[in-house]
């Protein structure tokens, strides 16, 4: 009997929790997930930006077809994540969103994905309109431009996001550790 | 008509001012008021801002653009309709605190601000302003190639005197708000390119320009993927190079006291 009343009455309290989980805090005004952005990745799905939220993550900009620099910039993230322990690894979310929204459909993300082995579990390559793009960039402070030959110009920063979407670090260091950076990942995830 | 609308209680004197000061621009100012569009023909076009290291012509499609840069009146309107662009909802990432700081309250304008040109807006507010009127920011080389016009004339850049008077605009103090709009029209039709306010551009962080060109090396490889940063091809045009020096220095979140903008959208008839 008692046991059915602490249920009844836990069914009655878990109301109000399930109704605070559908409604979540609202977002930091200084948060990169206030852009509401639509993007795709490679595997076709969609999805808005803000339902990255939740995770720390770390975030850049690239193209697919890039001769020099954005491998560049894949191997960086891969060295900075080698800085990590698995704990540190899987708590971190990598989102790459590339500037060329006429070649880089999903297959083409795919299809890199496959070429530089990356585990597309943890990492998402994604893309989304022009305009979204764009603003995309003008966010995280990412120059580019469309060159005649197919090419873009473009700065290559690595971005680290909180949970929340703040922006907590960056790195224009390429090819190599940022100790600074890998400092600053740590200190994030570590976060409870 | 001068001084400041009290937030609260004025709501009755604010509506007969609105009315006065639409009377007004019936009167005066006409095209002001129904944010009008003209359209641009399409061209090919020499901007100082080439896309290949060799100086090939731009190619400029038709598209219409704002006749006059937007007001604060449109932006008032605008932020009504859109709260969580007003200065004290909007999120911090899209826009520093400054933003739209030269209005007397978050949700009222001066009498006399009505018909300047809005400015300490960023680039994220300009652009849901345009998105509102199903228009966008110009992109750089489309607000390039209407600029270059005078009252006559589509490409007035090597006459000096179009130049000088560009550059005896920017050699004024700043400081003080800018003049109303309703500027001579260009041969296009628009007016206040030039004289009244420096104007937001889509692609302001595609602006990427090389403090020297002798920097062509190995820290450009470094920083900028594919052909590096840009060469600027005509030196001595320094009234559009200051345009691109300052766009290419802001980011999306900054605003100032002389930065505003216009839209442009597709030609009448044309698919979006």
């Amino acid at each position: 009997m008692i046991r059915i009343a602490a249920l009844i009455i836990g069914m009655i309290l878990s109301v109000p929790m399930s109704a605070r989980a559908v409604q979540p805090s609202p977002l930091p005004g200084d948060s990169v997930y206030q852009l509401d952005l639509a993007l795709v990745d490679q595997d076709a799905r969609s999805f808005r930006l803000a339902d990255l939220r939740g995770k720390p993550r770390l975030l850049t900009m690239f193209y697919a077809s890039c001769p020099y620099m954005c491998p560049l910039i894949i191997d960086t993230l891969r060295l900075t994540e080698r800085e990590l322990d698995a704990r540190q690894r899987d708590a971190l979310g990598v989102l790459m969103v590339s500037f060329d929204t006429a070649r880089d459909d999903p297959a083409a993300l795919k299809a890199l994905a496959g070429k530089r082995r990356i585990d597309t579990g943890r990492w998402s390559l994604a893309r989304a309109d022009a305009a979204g793009v764009r603003k995309f960039a003008a966010i995280l402070g990412i120059q580019y431009r469309a060159l005649d030959d197919g090419e873009f110009s473009h700065s290559s920063v690595l971005i680290l996001l909180d949970a929340e979407g703040r922006i907590a670090a960056r790195s224009e260091t390429m090819g190599k550790i940022d100790p600074a950076f890998v400092a600053r990942i740590r200190e994030v995830l570590g976060k409870p | 008509m001068a001084g400041i609308v009290p937030g609260v209680k004025g709501a009755a004197r604010r509506s007969g001012d609105r009315l006065a000061a639409t009377l007004f621009s019936l009167a005066w100012v006409v095209p002001a008021l129904a944010a009008d569009y003209v359209d641009v023909p399409g061209g090919a076009f020499q901007s100082v801002l080439p896309l290949a290291e060799t100086p090939l012509d731009v190619v400029i499609k038709p598209f219409a653009m704002r006749v006059e840069p937007v007001t604060n009146r449109e932006f008032l309107d605008f932020v009504q309709r859109n709260p969580q662009w007003r200065r004290d909802k909007v999120p911090a990432i899209f826009s520093e605190s400054r933003y739209l700081g030269h209005w007397p309250s978050a949700d009222a304008i001066a009498d006399t601000q009505s018909l300047q040109p809005v400015v300490m807006v960023s680039w994220f507010a300009a652009q849901a302003y345009c998105e509102s009127e199903n228009a966008r920011l110009p992109g750089w080389h489309e607000w390039e190639y209407v600029a270059a016009a005078d009252a006559t004339r589509s490409d007035a850049r090597t006459d000096p005197a179009w130049r000088n008077r560009i550059l005896s605009w920017y050699a004024r103090p700043s400081g003080s708000a800018p003049a109303a709009i309703g500027g001579e029209a260009n041969a296009y039709g628009l007016r206040d390119l030039h004289g009244l306010v420096w104007e937001w551009v889509d692609d302001f962080n595609a602006l990427m320009v090389s403090a020297d060109n002798r920097e062509q090396g190995d820290p450009d490889l470094m920083k900028f993927c594919g052909a590096g940063a840009l060469s600027m091809q005509d030196r001595d045009n320094y009234a559009v190079l200051m345009r691109i020096a300052m766009l290419s220095s802001l980011e999306g979140d900054d605003v100032t006291g002389n930065l505003g903008f216009r839209c442009v959208r597709p030609v009448t008839g044309a698919a979006p």
